[in-house]
Protein backbone atom coordinates (compact mmCIF):
# COMPACT_ATOMS: atom_id res chain seq x y z
CA UNK A 1 0.00 0.00 0.00
CA UNK A 2 0.85 3.53 -0.59
CA UNK A 3 2.04 5.41 2.45
CA UNK A 4 -0.15 8.47 1.77
CA UNK A 5 -2.50 7.44 -0.86
CA UNK A 6 -4.72 6.38 2.09
CA UNK A 7 -4.08 8.89 4.76
CA UNK A 8 -7.69 10.27 4.74
CA UNK A 9 -10.69 8.75 6.56
CA UNK A 10 -13.68 9.33 5.13
CA UNK A 11 -16.65 9.22 7.44
CA UNK A 12 -18.21 5.85 6.42
CA UNK A 13 -15.13 4.33 7.48
CA UNK A 14 -15.17 5.90 11.00
CA UNK A 15 -18.74 4.29 11.23
CA UNK A 16 -17.04 1.14 10.05
CA UNK A 17 -14.22 1.39 12.89
CA UNK A 18 -16.41 2.55 15.36
CA UNK A 19 -18.68 -0.77 14.47
CA UNK A 20 -15.58 -2.72 14.78
CA UNK A 21 -14.77 -1.42 18.64
CA UNK A 22 -18.34 -1.80 19.37
CA UNK A 23 -19.15 1.79 20.14
CA UNK A 24 -22.34 3.58 18.97
CA UNK A 25 -22.22 7.42 17.38
CA UNK A 26 -24.41 10.23 16.02
CA UNK A 27 -24.45 11.67 13.45
CA UNK A 28 -22.94 14.80 14.84
CA UNK A 29 -19.99 12.81 16.51
CA UNK A 30 -19.35 10.89 13.10
CA UNK A 31 -19.03 14.60 11.78
CA UNK A 32 -16.84 15.76 13.91
CA UNK A 33 -14.55 12.40 14.83
CA UNK A 34 -13.69 12.52 11.56
CA UNK A 35 -12.39 15.99 11.01
CA UNK A 36 -10.56 15.84 14.08
CA UNK A 37 -9.41 12.61 12.95
CA UNK A 38 -8.05 13.67 9.32
CA UNK A 39 -5.76 16.61 11.73
CA UNK A 40 -4.60 13.70 13.93
CA UNK A 41 -3.34 11.29 11.90
CA UNK A 42 -2.19 14.56 9.01
CA UNK A 43 0.09 15.22 12.16
CA UNK A 44 1.07 11.67 13.13
CA UNK A 45 2.24 10.76 9.71
CA UNK A 46 5.51 13.06 10.50
CA UNK A 47 6.56 9.83 11.32
CA UNK A 48 7.04 8.61 8.16
CA UNK A 49 10.10 11.02 7.64
CA UNK A 50 11.68 8.56 9.76
CA UNK A 51 13.50 5.80 7.53
CA UNK A 52 12.91 2.50 9.68
CA UNK A 53 13.84 0.17 6.81
CA UNK A 54 15.92 -1.77 8.84
CA UNK A 55 14.65 -0.92 12.43
CA UNK A 56 13.19 -3.52 14.54
CA UNK A 57 10.04 -2.94 16.75
CA UNK A 58 10.04 -2.52 20.21
CA UNK A 59 7.15 -3.53 21.98
CA UNK A 60 8.24 -3.98 25.06
CA UNK A 61 10.97 -2.09 26.89
CA UNK A 62 12.24 -4.91 29.05
CA UNK A 63 14.56 -7.71 28.40
CA UNK A 64 12.19 -10.34 30.46
CA UNK A 65 10.37 -12.26 27.57
CA UNK A 66 8.19 -14.93 29.61
CA UNK A 67 7.38 -14.64 33.58
CA UNK A 68 7.30 -18.52 34.41
CA UNK A 69 5.66 -19.10 38.01
CA UNK A 70 4.82 -23.18 39.05
CA UNK A 71 1.68 -24.06 38.49
CA UNK A 72 0.40 -24.08 41.89
CA UNK A 73 -3.28 -23.80 43.22
CA UNK A 74 -4.05 -21.14 45.04
CA UNK A 75 -7.11 -19.65 46.59
CA UNK A 76 -9.40 -17.46 44.17
CA UNK A 77 -12.93 -14.79 44.73
CA UNK A 78 -15.54 -16.23 45.61
CA UNK A 79 -18.36 -16.50 43.59
CA UNK A 80 -20.54 -13.82 45.63
CA UNK A 81 -17.54 -11.32 44.81
CA UNK A 82 -16.79 -12.31 41.54
CA UNK A 83 -20.57 -11.57 40.39
CA UNK A 84 -21.03 -8.54 42.65
CA UNK A 85 -20.68 -5.85 40.22
CA UNK A 86 -22.84 -7.79 37.50
CA UNK A 87 -26.06 -5.90 36.42
CA UNK A 88 -27.62 -9.62 35.90
CA UNK A 89 -26.88 -12.49 36.98
CA UNK A 90 -28.61 -15.85 37.86
CA UNK A 91 -28.11 -18.92 39.74
CA UNK A 92 -23.93 -18.08 40.10
CA UNK A 93 -23.85 -17.06 36.84
CA UNK A 94 -23.16 -13.88 34.87
CA UNK A 95 -26.06 -13.10 32.69
CA UNK A 96 -25.34 -11.50 29.33
CA UNK A 97 -27.98 -10.15 26.27
CA UNK A 98 -29.19 -12.83 23.71
CA UNK A 99 -26.75 -14.20 21.23
CA UNK A 100 -28.88 -16.30 19.06
CA UNK B 1 5.14 21.96 65.86
CA UNK B 2 2.33 23.72 63.63
CA UNK B 3 -0.64 21.64 62.91
CA UNK B 4 -0.47 18.23 61.69
CA UNK B 5 -1.27 18.92 58.02
CA UNK B 6 1.45 20.91 57.68
CA UNK B 7 4.06 18.03 58.60
CA UNK B 8 5.71 15.91 55.43
CA UNK B 9 5.61 12.24 55.76
CA UNK B 10 8.98 12.38 57.08
CA UNK B 11 7.98 14.73 60.24
CA UNK B 12 5.08 13.16 60.37
CA UNK B 13 7.00 10.02 61.09
CA UNK B 14 9.41 11.58 63.25
CA UNK B 15 6.96 13.20 65.55
CA UNK B 16 5.25 10.01 65.68
CA UNK B 17 7.93 8.10 66.96
CA UNK B 18 8.56 10.60 69.55
CA UNK B 19 5.42 9.72 70.66
CA UNK B 20 3.88 13.40 69.94
CA UNK B 21 0.79 12.21 67.76
CA UNK B 22 -1.64 9.80 67.41
CA UNK B 23 -2.88 8.62 64.17
CA UNK B 24 -6.19 9.95 65.02
CA UNK B 25 -4.53 13.33 65.42
CA UNK B 26 -3.10 13.04 62.28
CA UNK B 27 -6.30 12.11 60.56
CA UNK B 28 -8.29 14.48 62.29
CA UNK B 29 -6.03 17.65 61.24
CA UNK B 30 -6.14 16.64 57.46
CA UNK B 31 -9.89 16.67 57.44
CA UNK B 32 -10.47 19.42 58.50
CA UNK B 33 -7.96 21.06 56.48
CA UNK B 34 -10.10 18.96 53.38
CA UNK B 35 -13.41 20.67 55.04
CA UNK B 36 -11.65 23.80 54.10
CA UNK B 37 -10.57 23.65 51.15
CA UNK B 38 -12.13 20.21 49.15
CA UNK B 39 -14.81 22.71 48.10
CA UNK B 40 -12.62 24.81 46.04
CA UNK B 41 -9.85 22.14 44.96
CA UNK B 42 -12.58 19.19 44.13
CA UNK B 43 -9.63 17.11 44.26
CA UNK B 44 -11.80 13.57 45.27
CA UNK B 45 -13.83 11.57 43.97
CA UNK B 46 -14.42 9.34 47.02
CA UNK B 47 -13.95 10.47 50.31
CA UNK B 48 -14.11 7.99 53.45
CA UNK B 49 -14.15 9.14 56.86
CA UNK B 50 -15.35 6.17 58.53
CA UNK B 51 -12.53 3.86 56.50
CA UNK B 52 -9.94 6.43 57.24
CA UNK B 53 -11.05 6.32 61.47
CA UNK B 54 -11.03 2.97 61.26
CA UNK B 55 -7.51 2.58 59.92
CA UNK B 56 -6.35 5.53 61.85
CA UNK B 57 -7.48 3.23 65.08
CA UNK B 58 -6.28 0.31 64.52
CA UNK B 59 -2.51 1.71 63.75
CA UNK B 60 -2.91 3.59 66.92
CA UNK B 61 -3.70 0.31 68.73
CA UNK B 62 -0.86 -1.57 67.36
CA UNK B 63 1.15 1.06 68.43
CA UNK B 64 -0.29 0.79 72.21
CA UNK B 65 0.86 -2.84 71.93
CA UNK B 66 4.44 -1.73 71.21
CA UNK B 67 4.01 -2.79 67.58
CA UNK B 68 6.56 -1.50 64.84
CA UNK B 69 5.47 1.51 63.39
CA UNK B 70 6.21 0.98 59.75
CA UNK B 71 7.70 3.56 57.45
CA UNK B 72 4.69 5.69 56.68
CA UNK B 73 3.40 5.36 59.75
CA UNK B 74 -0.06 7.64 60.69
CA UNK B 75 0.70 9.51 56.86
CA UNK B 76 -2.62 10.57 55.50
CA UNK B 77 -2.51 9.10 51.30
CA UNK B 78 -4.79 10.02 48.56
CA UNK B 79 -5.02 7.13 46.10
CA UNK B 80 -5.89 7.91 42.52
CA UNK B 81 -8.70 6.44 41.43
CA UNK B 82 -7.79 4.00 38.79
CA UNK B 83 -5.90 1.92 41.50
CA UNK B 84 -8.39 -0.99 42.90
CA UNK B 85 -9.69 -0.46 46.46
CA UNK B 86 -11.84 -3.06 48.47
CA UNK B 87 -12.55 -0.21 50.75
CA UNK B 88 -13.34 2.42 48.02
CA UNK B 89 -15.19 2.20 45.02
CA UNK B 90 -12.63 2.57 42.35
CA UNK B 91 -14.50 4.75 39.35
CA UNK B 92 -11.54 5.82 37.12
CA UNK B 93 -13.05 8.68 36.42
CA UNK B 94 -15.64 7.43 34.43
CA UNK B 95 -19.37 6.89 34.39
CA UNK B 96 -18.02 3.25 33.10
CA UNK B 97 -16.90 1.96 36.21
CA UNK B 98 -19.24 4.41 38.75
CA UNK B 99 -20.80 1.85 40.70
CA UNK B 100 -17.97 -0.51 40.95
CA UNK B 101 -16.55 -2.41 44.09
CA UNK B 102 -13.43 -4.05 43.18
CA UNK B 103 -12.99 -7.39 45.12
CA UNK B 104 -9.29 -7.06 45.69
CA UNK B 105 -6.69 -4.26 46.23
CA UNK B 106 -3.91 -3.40 44.17
CA UNK B 107 -0.05 -4.25 45.15
CA UNK B 108 0.55 -1.29 45.75
CA UNK B 109 -2.59 -0.45 48.61
CA UNK B 110 -1.70 -3.42 50.62
CA UNK B 111 2.21 -1.92 50.60
CA UNK B 112 0.95 1.42 52.01
CA UNK B 113 -1.41 -0.48 54.52
CA UNK B 114 1.50 -2.61 55.75
CA UNK B 115 3.41 0.37 56.28
CA UNK B 116 1.22 2.15 58.77
CA UNK B 117 -0.25 4.83 56.04
CA UNK B 118 -3.40 5.93 56.19
CA UNK B 119 -5.74 5.89 53.21
CA UNK B 120 -8.69 8.88 52.85
CA UNK B 121 -9.79 8.36 49.51
CA UNK B 122 -10.03 8.14 46.09
CA UNK B 123 -8.61 11.14 43.57
CA UNK B 124 -10.13 12.34 40.54
CA UNK B 125 -8.29 12.03 37.60
CA UNK B 126 -8.88 12.56 33.31
CA UNK B 127 -11.15 9.36 32.18
CA UNK B 128 -9.21 6.44 31.93
CA UNK B 129 -6.57 8.35 32.48
CA UNK B 130 -6.51 9.89 29.28
CA UNK B 131 -5.93 13.46 29.39
CA UNK B 132 -3.54 16.18 30.57
CA UNK B 133 -5.78 18.86 32.15
CA UNK B 134 -8.53 16.38 34.53
CA UNK B 135 -11.32 17.83 32.43
CA UNK B 136 -12.13 14.53 31.14
CA UNK B 137 -13.05 13.74 34.84
CA UNK B 138 -16.98 12.02 34.66
CA UNK B 139 -17.16 14.10 37.97
CA UNK B 140 -16.10 17.27 37.09
CA UNK B 141 -12.34 18.99 37.12
CA UNK B 142 -10.07 19.63 39.68
CA UNK B 143 -8.87 23.27 39.85
CA UNK B 144 -5.58 24.25 40.17
CA UNK B 145 -4.85 25.02 44.01
CA UNK B 146 -3.14 28.27 42.75
CA UNK B 147 -5.53 29.67 40.60
CA UNK B 148 -8.70 28.16 40.79
CA UNK B 149 -9.01 29.19 36.33
CA UNK B 150 -6.76 27.40 35.42
CA UNK B 151 -6.67 23.12 34.85
CA UNK B 152 -3.95 21.19 37.32
CA UNK B 153 -2.56 19.21 34.80
CA UNK B 154 -3.36 15.62 34.23
CA UNK B 155 -4.57 13.04 33.94
CA UNK B 156 -3.23 12.34 38.19
CA UNK B 157 -4.94 16.14 38.94
CA UNK B 158 -6.78 14.96 42.02
CA UNK B 159 -3.80 13.14 43.55
CA UNK B 160 -1.09 16.64 42.56
CA UNK B 161 -3.83 18.78 43.81
CA UNK B 162 -4.37 17.29 46.93
CA UNK B 163 -1.04 16.93 48.19
CA UNK B 164 -0.68 20.62 46.97
CA UNK B 165 -3.68 21.91 49.08
CA UNK B 166 -1.86 19.93 51.75
CA UNK B 167 -5.25 17.65 52.26
CA UNK B 168 -2.75 14.77 52.28
CA UNK B 169 0.68 14.48 52.79
CA UNK B 170 1.27 12.04 49.98
CA UNK B 171 -1.06 10.67 47.07
CA UNK B 172 -0.12 8.04 44.21
CA UNK B 173 -0.76 8.67 40.56
CA UNK B 174 -0.08 6.84 37.23
CA UNK B 175 1.81 8.02 34.33
CA UNK B 176 1.02 6.82 30.83
CA UNK B 177 2.81 9.46 28.94
CA UNK B 178 3.21 11.81 32.13
CA UNK B 179 0.14 12.33 34.32
CA UNK B 180 2.12 12.04 37.42
CA UNK B 181 4.31 14.33 36.42
CA UNK B 182 2.52 16.92 33.96
CA UNK B 183 0.18 17.77 37.07
CA UNK B 184 3.15 17.90 39.67
CA UNK B 185 4.53 19.85 37.07
CA UNK B 186 0.66 22.33 37.30
CA UNK B 187 1.04 22.13 41.25
CA UNK B 188 4.37 22.83 42.06
CA UNK B 189 4.92 19.82 43.92
CA UNK B 190 7.27 16.52 43.62
CA UNK B 191 5.98 13.62 40.86
CA UNK B 192 7.79 10.50 39.39
CA UNK B 193 7.33 8.31 37.35
CA UNK B 194 9.69 4.92 38.13
CA UNK B 195 11.09 2.68 35.63
CA UNK B 196 9.06 0.57 33.87
CA UNK B 197 8.57 -2.66 35.88
CA UNK B 198 9.75 -1.07 38.75
CA UNK B 199 6.42 -0.63 40.66
CA UNK B 200 3.74 -3.72 40.25
CA UNK B 201 0.60 -2.56 37.78
CA UNK B 202 -1.72 -5.23 39.59
CA UNK B 203 -4.87 -3.44 40.55
CA UNK B 204 -3.93 -0.57 38.14
CA UNK B 205 -6.95 -0.27 35.80
CA UNK B 206 -5.06 -0.63 32.37
CA UNK B 207 -4.73 2.14 29.78
CA UNK B 208 -1.84 1.05 27.63
CA UNK B 209 -0.05 -1.67 29.69
CA UNK B 210 3.67 -1.40 27.58
CA UNK B 211 4.09 2.33 28.92
CA UNK B 212 2.17 2.77 32.45
CA UNK B 213 3.56 3.02 36.15
CA UNK B 214 2.20 3.83 39.27
CA UNK B 215 4.06 7.00 40.23
CA UNK B 216 4.46 8.97 43.86
CA UNK B 217 3.76 12.51 44.55
CA UNK B 218 4.81 14.38 47.81
CA UNK B 219 5.30 18.13 49.33
CA UNK B 220 9.29 17.02 49.02
CA UNK B 221 11.85 15.27 47.36
CA UNK B 222 12.89 13.13 50.27
CA UNK B 223 9.09 12.08 50.81
CA UNK B 224 9.04 11.34 47.35
CA UNK B 225 11.95 8.78 47.88
CA UNK B 226 10.54 7.53 51.10
CA UNK B 227 7.43 6.76 48.81
CA UNK B 228 8.73 4.98 46.18
CA UNK B 229 10.79 2.54 48.71
CA UNK B 230 7.51 1.52 49.96
CA UNK B 231 6.04 0.74 46.70
CA UNK B 232 8.91 -0.53 44.33
CA UNK B 233 9.52 -4.42 44.85
CA UNK B 234 9.15 -7.62 42.78
CA UNK B 235 5.17 -8.72 42.83
CA UNK B 236 4.54 -12.12 41.33
CA UNK B 237 0.84 -10.79 40.38
CA UNK B 238 2.44 -8.48 37.53
CA UNK B 239 4.66 -10.35 34.93
CA UNK B 240 6.74 -7.58 33.86
CA UNK B 241 7.49 -6.47 37.75
CA UNK B 242 11.27 -6.67 37.79
CA UNK B 243 13.39 -8.84 40.17
CA UNK B 244 15.67 -6.25 41.27
CA UNK B 245 16.64 -6.09 44.95
CA UNK B 246 14.76 -3.73 47.10
CA UNK B 247 16.22 -0.41 47.67
CA UNK B 248 16.29 2.34 50.52
CA UNK B 249 16.08 5.46 48.08
CA UNK B 250 16.36 8.29 50.82
CA UNK B 251 19.44 6.89 51.19
CA UNK B 252 20.80 8.34 47.80
CA UNK B 253 20.14 11.74 48.72
CA UNK B 254 23.11 14.00 49.17
CA UNK B 255 23.78 17.88 49.04
CA UNK B 256 26.06 17.77 46.44
CA UNK B 257 26.28 17.09 43.02
CA UNK B 258 29.82 16.38 43.09
CA UNK B 259 31.81 14.24 39.44
CA UNK B 260 27.87 13.96 37.88
CA UNK B 261 27.67 14.66 33.99
CA UNK B 262 24.42 16.62 33.21
CA UNK B 263 23.06 16.53 29.84
CA UNK B 264 20.97 19.45 28.62
CA UNK B 265 19.09 17.99 24.92
CA UNK B 266 18.19 21.11 23.14
CA UNK B 267 15.20 19.79 21.86
CA UNK B 268 13.39 20.41 25.39
CA UNK B 269 14.20 23.66 25.09
CA UNK B 270 13.10 24.39 21.14
CA UNK B 271 10.09 24.08 18.85
CA UNK B 272 6.66 24.26 21.12
CA UNK B 273 8.18 25.11 24.19
CA UNK B 274 7.17 28.65 25.48
CA UNK B 275 10.26 30.58 26.56
CA UNK B 276 8.54 31.58 30.18
CA UNK B 277 8.49 27.88 31.26
CA UNK B 278 12.33 27.86 30.43
CA UNK B 279 13.26 31.09 32.19
CA UNK B 280 12.81 29.49 35.93
CA UNK B 281 14.82 26.85 35.08
CA UNK B 282 17.81 28.94 34.37
CA UNK B 283 18.43 29.24 38.09
CA UNK B 284 18.62 25.42 38.76
CA UNK B 285 21.07 24.74 35.50
CA UNK B 286 23.29 27.93 36.64
CA UNK B 287 23.70 26.15 40.18
CA UNK B 288 24.78 22.21 38.80
CA UNK B 289 28.75 23.58 38.64
CA UNK B 290 28.47 25.31 41.77
CA UNK B 291 27.24 21.51 42.97
CA UNK B 292 29.93 20.32 41.66
CA UNK B 293 28.00 18.35 38.89
CA UNK B 294 29.16 19.66 34.74
CA UNK B 295 26.90 20.33 32.44
CA UNK B 296 27.08 20.20 28.44
CA UNK B 297 23.94 20.95 25.80
CA UNK B 298 23.07 17.58 23.83
CA UNK B 299 20.50 16.25 21.30
CA UNK B 300 18.22 14.11 21.14
CA UNK B 301 17.39 13.90 17.10
CA UNK B 302 14.47 12.07 17.24
CA UNK B 303 12.18 13.75 20.18
CA UNK B 304 9.68 15.12 17.63
CA UNK B 305 8.64 11.96 16.80
CA UNK B 306 7.65 10.77 20.64
CA UNK B 307 4.50 12.31 20.34
CA UNK B 308 3.12 10.93 17.53
CA UNK B 309 4.41 7.37 18.31
CA UNK B 310 3.62 7.18 22.13
CA UNK B 311 -0.09 8.36 20.93
CA UNK B 312 -0.52 5.63 18.40
CA UNK B 313 0.47 3.34 20.49
CA UNK B 314 -1.33 3.77 23.91
CA UNK B 315 -4.73 4.47 21.54
CA UNK B 316 -3.88 1.01 20.39
CA UNK B 317 -3.09 -0.52 23.48
CA UNK B 318 -6.42 1.55 25.00
CA UNK B 319 -8.92 0.06 22.18
CA UNK B 320 -7.42 -3.37 23.13
CA UNK B 321 -7.52 -2.87 26.94
CA UNK B 322 -11.04 -0.79 27.13
CA UNK B 323 -12.88 -3.86 25.14
CA UNK B 324 -13.53 -5.07 28.09
CA UNK B 325 -16.45 -2.81 29.13
CA UNK B 326 -18.91 -4.52 27.75
CA UNK B 327 -21.18 -3.80 30.61
CA UNK B 328 -21.71 -7.73 31.45
CA UNK B 329 -19.33 -8.94 34.22
CA UNK B 330 -19.34 -5.25 35.92
CA UNK B 331 -19.40 -1.48 34.14
CA UNK B 332 -22.31 0.78 33.26
CA UNK B 333 -25.23 -1.47 31.85
CA UNK B 334 -28.54 0.02 30.09
CA UNK B 335 -31.45 -2.72 30.42
CA UNK B 336 -31.16 -4.70 27.79
CA UNK B 337 -33.51 -5.46 25.51
CA UNK B 338 -34.68 -7.86 23.01
CA UNK B 339 -31.77 -5.99 20.32
CA UNK B 340 -28.98 -8.09 19.55
CA UNK B 341 -25.66 -8.60 21.56
CA UNK B 342 -23.63 -5.87 19.54
CA UNK B 343 -26.49 -3.53 19.59
CA UNK B 344 -26.49 -3.54 23.25
CA UNK B 345 -23.09 -3.62 23.74
CA UNK B 346 -22.17 -0.43 21.34
CA UNK B 347 -25.18 1.58 23.81
CA UNK B 348 -23.48 0.13 26.55
CA UNK B 349 -20.27 1.78 25.62
CA UNK B 350 -21.24 5.34 23.98
CA UNK B 351 -23.55 6.04 26.90
CA UNK B 352 -20.88 4.53 29.81
CA UNK B 353 -17.44 5.98 27.74
CA UNK B 354 -16.87 10.00 27.53
CA UNK B 355 -16.00 11.97 24.67
CA UNK B 356 -11.98 11.38 24.29
CA UNK B 357 -12.23 7.91 25.55
CA UNK B 358 -14.13 6.86 22.53
CA UNK B 359 -12.46 9.13 20.39
CA UNK B 360 -8.99 7.08 21.79
CA UNK B 361 -10.43 4.10 21.33
CA UNK B 362 -11.95 4.36 17.84
CA UNK B 363 -8.57 5.78 16.77
CA UNK B 364 -6.33 2.90 18.39
CA UNK B 365 -8.93 0.52 16.30
CA UNK B 366 -7.95 2.11 13.40
CA UNK B 367 -4.12 2.10 13.79
CA UNK B 368 -4.57 -1.55 14.52
CA UNK B 369 -7.29 -2.06 12.01
CA UNK B 370 -6.48 -4.43 8.58
CA UNK B 371 -4.57 -2.30 5.97
CA UNK B 372 -3.41 0.23 8.55
CA UNK B 373 -1.38 -1.93 10.97
CA UNK B 374 2.11 -1.81 9.31
CA UNK B 375 1.08 2.18 8.80
CA UNK B 376 0.59 3.63 11.92
CA UNK B 377 1.39 0.80 14.82
CA UNK B 378 4.34 -1.10 13.39
CA UNK B 379 5.59 2.34 12.34
CA UNK B 380 5.68 3.54 15.93
CA UNK B 381 7.15 1.16 17.41
CA UNK B 382 9.87 0.91 15.00
CA UNK B 383 9.96 4.58 15.70
CA UNK B 384 9.66 3.45 19.40
CA UNK B 385 13.55 1.77 18.59
CA UNK B 386 14.60 4.63 17.23
CA UNK B 387 14.01 6.81 20.18
CA UNK B 388 15.48 4.70 22.78
CA UNK B 389 18.62 4.52 20.93
CA UNK B 390 18.79 8.22 21.09
CA UNK B 391 18.22 8.04 25.05
CA UNK B 392 21.11 5.29 25.31
CA UNK B 393 23.23 7.29 22.96
CA UNK B 394 22.75 10.54 25.49
CA UNK B 395 23.31 8.19 28.44
CA UNK B 396 26.67 6.71 27.35
CA UNK B 397 27.96 10.99 27.48
CA UNK B 398 25.79 11.62 31.00
CA UNK B 399 24.21 10.73 34.07
CA UNK B 400 20.77 12.29 33.85
CA UNK B 401 19.27 14.94 31.42
CA UNK B 402 17.31 18.07 32.17
CA UNK B 403 14.73 20.57 31.08
CA UNK B 404 11.06 21.76 31.61
CA UNK B 405 8.66 19.16 32.44
CA UNK B 406 6.12 20.59 30.44
CA UNK B 407 6.41 23.04 27.58
CA UNK B 408 4.17 25.60 28.40
CA UNK B 409 2.15 26.87 31.53
CA UNK B 410 -0.93 25.21 32.99
CA UNK B 411 -3.95 26.68 30.93
CA UNK B 412 -7.26 27.65 31.35
CA UNK B 413 -10.49 25.69 31.35
CA UNK B 414 -11.67 24.97 28.35
CA UNK B 415 -8.60 26.76 26.70
CA UNK B 416 -7.74 23.57 24.89
CA UNK B 417 -10.48 20.49 25.42
CA UNK B 418 -12.00 21.31 21.80
CA UNK B 419 -9.18 20.81 20.50
CA UNK B 420 -8.22 17.06 21.40
CA UNK B 421 -4.52 17.66 18.82
CA UNK B 422 -3.70 20.95 21.15
CA UNK B 423 -4.18 19.26 23.97
CA UNK B 424 -2.00 16.44 23.03
CA UNK B 425 0.61 18.41 22.18
CA UNK B 426 0.78 19.65 25.89
CA UNK B 427 2.89 15.82 26.66
CA UNK B 428 5.53 16.72 23.78
CA UNK B 429 8.51 16.28 26.61
CA UNK B 430 6.62 13.54 29.46
CA UNK B 431 5.94 10.80 26.48
CA UNK B 432 9.72 10.10 25.69
CA UNK B 433 10.46 8.87 28.85
CA UNK B 434 6.99 6.10 28.79
CA UNK B 435 7.89 4.68 25.53
CA UNK B 436 11.82 4.43 26.30
CA UNK B 437 10.83 2.90 29.87
CA UNK B 438 13.36 4.94 31.87
CA UNK B 439 12.52 7.09 35.26
CA UNK B 440 12.16 10.85 35.49
CA UNK B 441 11.07 13.01 37.97
CA UNK B 442 9.52 16.73 38.35
CA UNK B 443 10.22 19.08 40.73
CA UNK B 444 9.11 22.64 41.45
CA UNK B 445 11.14 25.16 40.06
CA UNK B 446 9.01 28.40 40.83
CA UNK B 447 6.46 30.40 39.60
CA UNK B 448 5.84 33.03 36.44
CA UNK B 449 2.49 35.09 36.70
CA UNK B 450 1.54 33.08 39.62
CA UNK B 451 1.79 30.05 37.91
CA UNK B 452 3.93 27.08 38.80
CA UNK B 453 6.47 25.53 36.41
CA UNK B 454 8.47 22.14 37.01
CA UNK B 455 12.01 20.77 36.05
CA UNK B 456 11.79 17.40 35.16
CA UNK B 457 15.09 14.91 35.46
CA UNK B 458 15.48 11.93 33.26
CA UNK B 459 17.79 8.87 34.19
CA UNK B 460 18.49 5.85 32.72
CA UNK B 461 16.31 2.95 33.66
CA UNK B 462 16.82 1.49 37.55
CA UNK B 463 19.27 5.04 38.18
CA UNK B 464 16.38 6.20 40.29
CA UNK B 465 19.51 7.17 43.05
CA UNK B 466 20.65 9.63 40.26
CA UNK B 467 17.35 10.49 39.79
CA UNK B 468 16.67 11.48 43.21
CA UNK B 469 20.06 12.77 44.35
CA UNK B 470 20.16 15.86 41.64
CA UNK B 471 16.58 16.28 42.72
CA UNK B 472 17.40 16.73 46.19
CA UNK B 473 20.71 18.81 46.06
CA UNK B 474 18.66 21.30 44.10
CA UNK B 475 16.10 21.41 45.98
CA UNK B 476 17.78 22.18 49.09
CA UNK B 477 20.17 24.66 47.06
CA UNK B 478 16.89 26.32 45.63
CA UNK B 479 14.30 26.30 47.47
CA UNK B 480 11.28 27.25 45.90
CA UNK B 481 9.36 30.27 47.37
CA UNK B 482 5.49 29.32 47.11
CA UNK B 483 3.03 31.43 45.60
Amino acid sequence: MLMNAASKISEKEVEHIANLARIELTEEEKRNFTEQFNTILEYFEIINDLDTEDVPPTSHVLDVTNAFREDKVSPSLAVEEVLKNASKKERGFFKAPKII
Amino acid sequence: MGEPYLLSARETVNAVQNGDLTAEECLHSALERIKEVEQHVHAFITLREDVALKMAREIDRKVRKGKALGRLGRVCIALKDNLCTKDFPTTCGSRMLESFSPPYNATVVENLMKEGAILLGKTNMDEFAMGTSTETSYFGPTRNPWHPDHVPGGSSGGSAAAVASKEVVLALGSDTGGSVRCPASFCSVVGMKPTYGLVSRYGLIAYANSLEQIGPLSRDVYDCALLLSVIAHHDPSDSTSLTSPRQDYTSFLRKDLEGLKIGVPKEFFGEGVDERVVKPLRKNIDSLESLGASWAECSLPTLKYALPAYYLIAMSEASSNLARYDGVRYGYSQEYSSKDWNTVFSKNRRRGFGTEVRRRIILGTYALSSGYYDMYYLKALKVRTLIKADFDKAFQDFDVLVGPTMPILPFKFSEKINDPLELYMCDLLTVPQNLVGCPAISIPCGFVEGLPVGMQITAPPLREDLLFRVAYALEQHNPVEKG
